[in-house]
């Protein structure tokens, strides 16, 4: 579940308050990543003081990339990993796209033409083509602070629609690449913090645990709102409406764009009315988490509909977009921030303002992710390759989802690469002590991790966990 | 039909008289942001970009031409990028970015052999190129040191201002450059460095000051180095330039190497983008010397705890380029020589223009030119003077008089240097 970070990993190196309540980091008057007082001193050789920061405590172990380090430590045959959501073929090895392997072999070829294409064109004196390299990114040069233009009007046409009037002439919708999802939230958090001072976000309970940490570090209070009913296995629909209703108006409302994660249950299109309603009704403003168009039902356009009817609304919002899996660019770090604004004016200083938060924080984003996604979105050919290629994969999930589901009925109404299993701590830990299935701690396998082979593998696991986990483990595990 | 009109209109009087959703209401949600600023260095580019005169030089941003004013793609990229295409698979890199990578890195800051790569005494992160290490050992000093400051050098590039100030690091500076003799004011570095509380934090370029070209003889390292140790003052060394100073990468870690013998435990930030030509790619290595193993581990796992909610992990193509180019005995020595190269056709740059400005007989002393290093000269031109290159000759640089030697060619030196001499033979 959303347990708190702090409560994994070296804990006897922390003071014991921070375990007993999840603390919102930043906010209170103790810093909880100092040690408490008494602790020996490493001695040193005379000529070398003692470091200044002697008193840090080791920080614990992220819950999500931890396991994946934890399952590559494994020697077992039978391990598993169910962990980080990164998309695995049937044979359970990484995928990259055919598109993305066709780019890259292209791109040293391509940068060979482009030197001397450049020399020609540098006899004829064009600044254009200057311009246009440049804006391109093909020689390695910084991309401007606001990052690769092609990508930034690519990316804003996925998640409208290209004929979108938001976009048209991209006036209304200030767009900035960012580092994937995670660098995108957190610029937008940033921005909140400078100029909403005091409004707070909203998250899902659960959500995906890295959303904390974002505005804890950007310092934008949260709190929670009802999502995942743990009797159901379903969404609580009633306690989220209220709970939006609740909120001081003008509040951010942190959405999942499609494929909820942790759960993989996702409002209906009904569902999406209402909260739509809701939020305007107080004059909250929507901040979708987009990091699965695509991926959820193999569909670009229909993972979309829910920003697009937001759109429709005329609603002033963030989005956050990622490529980590929809284009498997998980390392290359793309993504983009869009601010939906009511005015082309406010969108261009909005714009700006952005920027001067990325500069101190990477001064312009890496051009490679981007230039992949801009080729590949910007050629028709690799444009219709890539949908059929995210059909597939959205499909080999769905049929892992199916096999499972025939024991589990909850796991075929979730949808996207990750399932809430509804087994608590004491049972994840059983599934990897005594099974070797990596997941994480509240319970979320991540089913692109899966191959049908493993189904039959992972049903026993998780039958005997439910059943007997608590047998097996005498000390009460602590949250 | 009348029931669907009155219902059609009663929706649309919801949507639009609703004081809620009206989009007049909306448009205040922004009403208090405010256009930022242009970027003083990145600006500068951008109106270089929109002047369409024939006779436009660039000398604005520090980013690498050749002679013929082109950017360049080193051979040993070019190569490293032909073994890398297609074959990797693009997982997530650890939060800690490239192990192989950094382990490069490392040997290029601390050296080959070092002892405290071998007792595993550096606390080391791949990072967003310069500007990322930076902005994450901000944070970190930020975090473990609340009460600290930073001492920054006067004047430094500008992004170290927003870099600690975004990190919520109160500043303060230290004398630096000394305008009269375009040198450095080393007697007013030592006394602030002296008068700084004991245990304060100082960011030193390591080589090639940006955007002064002036760095501190090993000499005048060696005294910086004992006065901190008398002061017990905390070393952050930002070092984006090594290899382009003097063109041999060892030579310009010197002054790091001068403080790691006398026992200082360090930050270095290191980056790719000039000598590697990577700039785009974002890649780059924050390290912290610790005292012990278990304390690297510890600061290690601080380090990336602050930039996981920043961007989890880090981009991996720079980092392969980088590792591939390092890891290849051959590669390395291509990209040496090819460092030395860039190297020389600066040092030669700054031969032409002195001689040049010098040939047309300008009052001024223009020995500044050559005594500096790295891709920058601090002119000594005024903004007024700036200006008037930029509207008259369509010259573009940053607005303090610093001109990037890296966009100087045999092909603009002439125009350039006449330039100069026309808006200053009157001063």
């Amino acid at each position: 579940m959303a347990s708190s970070m702090l409560s994994l990993g070296s804990t006897s190196l922390l003071p014991r308050e921070i375990n007993k309540d999840k603390l919102k980091l930043g906010t209170s008057g103790s810093n909880p990543f100092l040690k408490a007082k008494s602790f020996s001193r490493v001695t040193m050789s005379v000529s070398v003081k003692p470091s200044r920061f002697e008193s840090i405590t080791m920080a614990p172990p992220d819950p999500i990339l931890g396991v994946s380090e934890a399952f590559k430590a494994d020697t077992n045959e039978l391990k598993l990993n169910l962990g980080v959501g990164a998309y695995r073929t049937e044979e359970l090895q990484p995928y990259v796209l055919n598109v993305v392997k066709r780019l890259e072999a292209l791109a040293s070829f391509s940068s060979l033409l482009l030197i001397s294409f450049i020399h020609f064109l540098n006899r004829m004196a064009s600044f254009q083509a200057e311009n246009l390299m440049l804006e391109r990114g093909d020689n390695k040069e910084y991309l401007p602070i606001e990052g690769l233009a092609a990508f930034n009007k690519a990316t804003a046409e996925l998640l409208f629609g290209a004929g979108h009037p938001v976009i048209k002439e991209q006036k209304y919708v200030a767009t900035i690449q960012g580092l994937s999802g995670t660098g995108s939230l957190r610029l937008a958090a940033a921005l909140i913090e400078r100029y909403f001072a005091g409004a707070k976000v909203l998250i899902s309970a659960p959500t995906w645990g890295n959303h904390k940490n974002i505005f804890n570090d950007a310092k934008v209070p949260w709190s929670e709102y009802r999502y995942y009913d743990p009797k159901t296995i379903g969404l609580d629909f009633e306690g989220m409406i209220a709970d939006i209703k609740e909120a001081p108006e003008g509040s951010f409302i942190l959405l999942h764009g499609c494929a909820h994660n942790p759960t993989g249950i996702d409002p209906t299109p009904e569902q999406w009315v209402k909260i739509a309603d809701v939020i305007q009704e107080k004059n909250h403003i929507p901040f979708f988490d987009v990091a699965y168009q695509g991926f959820a039902s193999g569909s670009l356009d229909e993972d979309a509909s829910s920003v697009r009817l937001f759109a429709e609304r005329g609603m002033e919002f963030f989005v956050a977009q990622s490529y980590s899996k929809n284009l498997g660019l998980y390392a290359e770090r793309i993504g983009a921030i869009n601010v939906v604004c009511s005015s082309a004016d406010a969108a261009t200083r909005v714009k700006s303002q952005l920027k001067r938060i990325a500069r101190p924080m990477y001064s312009n984003p890496p051009v490679h992710g981007a230039r992949i996604v801009a080729n590949v979105v910007g050629d028709a050919t690799m444009f219709g390759e890539w949908k059929a290629e995210m059909e597939m994969m959205a499909g080999r999930i769905k049929t892992v989802r199916q096999k499972l589901g025939k024991d589990w009925s909850f796991i075929l109404k979730q949808i996207g690469m990750f399932s809430f299993t509804g087994l608590n701590k004491a049972q994840s830990d059983n599934m990897t002590n005594k099974w070797h299935v990596y997941m994480t701690k509240d319970g979320r396998i991540s089913l692109a991790g899966l191959s049908m082979a493993k189904c039959e593998y992972l049903a026993d696991a998780i039958i005997d966990s439910y059943h007997n986990a608590l047998l097996y483990w005498e000390t009460p595990i602590e949250l | 039909m009348a029931m669907m009109a009155i219902r059609n209109s009663a929706s649309r009087r919801t949507m639009m008289s609703s004081p809620i959703s009206g989009l007049r209401y909306m448009s205040t949600w922004w009403k208090n942001v405010e256009p930022a600023p242009k970027d003083p260095i990145l600006g500068v580019t951008e109106a270089f970009l929109a002047d369409s005169s024939p006779d436009k030089v660039n000398v604005g941003v520090g980013a690498y031409r050749d002679d013929n004013g082109k950017p360049v793609v080193l051979d040993c990229v070019r190569e490293a990028e032909r073994r890398i295409a297609g074959t990797s698979f693009m997982e997530y890199l650890p939060m800690g970015g490239s192990v192989k990578m950094v382990e490069e890195t490392l040997k290029l800051a601390y050296g080959d052999n070092s002892e405290f790569i071998k007792d595993k005494r550096i606390a080391a992160v791949q990072s967003l190129s310069g500007t990322g290490a930076c902005r994450v050992f901000a944070d970190f000093q930020k975090r473990f040191c609340p009460g600290s400051q930073i001492y920054i050098p006067v004047p430094t590039w500008s992004n170290h201002h927003n870099i600690w100030r975004d990190a919520q690091v109160p500043q303060k500076t230290y004398h630096y450059y000394h305008p009269e003799t375009k040198g450095l004011d080393f007697k007013g570095l030592m006394d602030d460095v002296k008068n700084a509380p004991e245990g304060s934090f100082f960011l030193l370029h390591a080589c090639a000051h940006n955007p002064t070209g002036v760095d501190p003889t090993e000499e005048q390292w060696r005294e910086i180095s004992q006065l901190f140790k008398a002061k017990n003052h905390f070393a952050f060394f930002d070092m984006a330039y090594q290899g382009f100073a003097s063109g041999d990468p060892a030579r310009d870690a010197k002054s790091i190497r001068i403080f790691l013998e006398d026992g200082h435990h360090i930050g270095i930030s290191q980056s790719y983008a000039k000598n590697m030509g990577l700039y785009g790619q974002r890649v780059g290595c924050l390290s912290v010397l610790c005292g012990d193993e278990k304390q690297a581990v510890t600061v290690k796992s601080q380090l990336q705890q602050l930039a996981r909610p920043m961007y989890s992990n880090p981009p991996l193509h720079g980092a392969q380029i980088v590792s591939t180019i390092l890891g290849d005995p051959e590669l390395k020595s291509l990209w040496l020589k090819e460092v030395k190269i860039m190297a020389d056709r600066i040092i030669g740059m700054r031969t032409t223009l002195r001689e040049s400005l010098e040939k047309l007989g300008s009052p001024l002393s223009w020995e500044h030119v050559t005594k500096q290093i790295g891709m920058f000269c601090y002119s000594g031109l005024t903004p007024q003077q700036v200006d008037r290159l930029t509207s008259e000759y369509h010259i573009y640089m940053t607005r303090n008089g610093r001109i990037s030697m890296a966009g100087v060619t045999t092909g603009n030196v002439g125009y350039l240097a006449n330039a100069i001499h026309e808006v200053t033979k009157s001063s």
